[in-house]
């Protein structure tokens, strides 16, 4: 299988302390990829490193075969790496609406247009509807991002990020926080996320990485400690000892 | 269904942008002013160009969230620009002189605009004001050029659009800024509720994801930041125009200083503010100069403090647009709006 994403020796230093250390990872065309690991094992700066909003210390990152270490956050965007973030980050006055408008009209590149309105391109518009139908926010979809429940707000995460119309999506935790009885709306809209579309997935829950991934890959202490099949990792006894049966016997 | 969804959407989309009856009030009633104050023009010359200005404050604080102590900056390049445009004969028909001056003003704009990039609020603060200082020290130290401490003298001024000779009265002058304002206001509205304007909400609100949606946050800051600066320096030449003379008082902190104090009268993040503020600011100082010509500054010094205490924590939340102007609008004669204060 082709390779989309790729880190060759990936490190991220804070001052002293080695966050991301030597992080060689390879994600499949089409996989639904699982970075696991303890708290504080490097995941979100993993995440932050590859969608450009840290800078790596050292080591590179391929997207599609090209070198996109030094470009822009925005850019990689414009190539088709979107994200979403463990803790929300939203537009807070704009509605859902606008949200999902605002990051369809920059994929369209008509974001940089000032004279025309919002929302005349019929396109875009049915878009809009569209996403915000799949993502469950139809009916709020007018009223201010701040004001909605905390769930909504999530299932908009990852609503702005599917906007972006993606090849590769990089979920950050996508229910973390959410109450167990509004779990099951965002964990559907994950397993429907389209199939051409390759997720790597940061998530905690091991019922959730063991249902979802067909790879996962277990990050302790900055380094890749083991990169395989569910079966091989679940077997594992290293990864038991580490992490799994910290996490299970909890 | 969903192409009845989607025509409602489009629909609710389009009347964003839909101009509102407390709208049409708002023009009617300045224009209604031309012909029905006219002892006042005087003064209505000086709100208008006010106002332009702040419009041009309110496009970077209220729609991009860069505040700025340092506005005054395009305000006195535009200022001193259309001043030496006419003294020199430079550009003679005072419309294009405008224009021109803009120009002048958003050159300096863009060039000082990756200055504000990065940093906090009070980074912002500090530099804005800085470049302030330092335009405004240029102009000292350029007496040949701009007259230095005592001003641009002998400038005249032409026939507006080689027709409409500037009078004493303000009749004209008043007519010319309420155009001018009226169609640069028209341009910002558009902005506003374009994609473009869309975006910058989205860069004020949170940048991190705004770049995580593909923007390109600091081409948009320099952007409008740049606009703003034209808008500044028009306001700035208007002034020039309009009184024929410019002096080192056009760059000072003051100036800059007042100018955050209109728009924390009249709100920002939706247009009006600043129009708004202009004409409470304007009138409330004539109006107290007048009660007490002595110790006028006292007072106003003592209102401003009042208003910035009451009114802080409305700056910047006034997103809402019309609904908010209406609210405005409507409490202020109504008692029974008097509960409201407590939300």
């Amino acid at each position: 299988m082709a390779v989309v994403l790729e880190t060759v020796d990936l490190e991220k230093h804070f001052g002293g302390i080695a966050a991301v250390a030597g992080v060689s990872l390879k994600i499949e065309k089409g996989a639904r990829h699982a970075l696991i690991g303890p708290n504080g094992a490097g995941k979100t700066t993993v995440i932050n490193l590859l969608t450009g909003v840290l800078q790596p210390s050292a080591g590179r990152i391929l997207l599609e075969g090209e070198d996109i270490t030094a470009l822009d956050a925005h850019k990689r965007v414009r190539r088709g790496l979107a994200r979403t973030f463990q803790i929300n980050q939203l537009f807070l006055d704009l509605t859902p609406l606008e949200t999902v408008g605002l990051a369809i009209s920059e994929r369209m590149g008509a974001g940089a247009q000032w004279w025309r309105l919002v929302g005349t391109s019929p396109a875009m518009v049915e878009e809009i509807v569209e996403i915000l139908g799949r993502f469950h926010l139809a009916d709020v979809m007018y009223e201010r991002t701040g004001n909605l429940p905390y769930g909504k707000q999530r299932l908009l995460e990852i609503a702005l990020a599917i906007a972006c119309r993606p090849r590769v999506l990089l979920l950050d935790e996508p229910a973390a926080g959410v109450p167990e009885d509004e779990r099951h709306e965002i964990l559907a809209t994950v397993a429907a996320l389209p199939a051409d579309v390759t997720v790597l997935l940061i998530e905690h829950d091991m019922d959730i990485v063991f249902s979802f991934a067909d790879r996962i890959s277990v990050l302790v202490n900055g380094a890749l400690f083991v990169d395989g099949a569910p079966e091989e990792v679940a077997r594992d006894p290293r990864v038991k000892s580490v992490y799994l049966g910290e996490a299970l016997d909890a | 269904m969903p192409s009845a969804a989607v025509e409602e959407v489009a629909r609710t989309l389009a009347a964003r942008a839909r101009w509102g009856a407390l709208e049409y009030a708002f023009w009617l009633a300045a224009l209604a002013s031309i012909f029905l104050l006219p002892g006042r023009h005087l003064i209505l010359t000086e709100i208008a160009w006010l106002a332009l200005f702040a419009l041009s404050l309110d496009l970077i604080l209220g729609y991009a969230g860069i505040i700025s102590l340092g506005h005054a900056a395009f305000f006195g390049l535009g200022s001193y620009a259309a001043a030496l445009f006419a003294k020199h004969g430079i550009i003679e028909e005072p419309v294009l002189a405008l224009l021109a001056a803009g120009l002048c003003a958003a050159v300096l704009g863009f060039a000082t605009s990756f200055l504000v990039l990065r940093g906090s609020d009070l980074t912002r603060l500090m530099v804005t004001l800085g470049v302030a200082l330092i335009m405004r020290e240029i102009a000292n130290q350029i007496p040949d050029l701009t007259g230095g401490a005592d001003g641009l003298q002998g400038v005249i001024i032409a026939p507006i659009l080689g027709t409409f000779q500037l009078d004493i009265f303000g009749h004209v002058s008043y007519v010319y800024c309420l155009a001018v304002l009226f169609v640069l206001f028209l341009v910002a509205r558009r902005i506003v509720y374009s994609p473009f304007g869309l975006s910058l909400r989205a860069v004020k609100g949170n940048p991190l994801r705004a770049a995580s949606v593909g923007i390109s946050v600091n081409a948009r800051l320099i952007a409008v930041y740049t606009l703003a600066a034209f808008y500044a320096g028009v306001a700035g030449a208007l002034l020039a125009q309009t009184t024929a003379f410019a002096s080192l008082d056009v760059f000072s902190l003051e100036r800059s200083a007042d100018l955050l104090l209109v728009l924390i009268i009249g709100g920002t993040g939706y247009l009006y503010g600043g129009l708004i503020g202009a004409v409470i600011f304007k009138l409330m100082q004539d109006w107290i100069a007048h009660l007490t010509p002595q110790y006028w500054q006292f007072w106003i010094g003592l209102v401003f403090v009042l208003i910035v205490l009451v009114g802080r924590e409305r700056i910047g939340s006034w997103t809402g647009g019309l609904r908010a102007l209406a609210e405005r609008i409507a409490r202020r004669p109504a008692p029974a709006a008097m509960p409201e204060k407590g939300r």
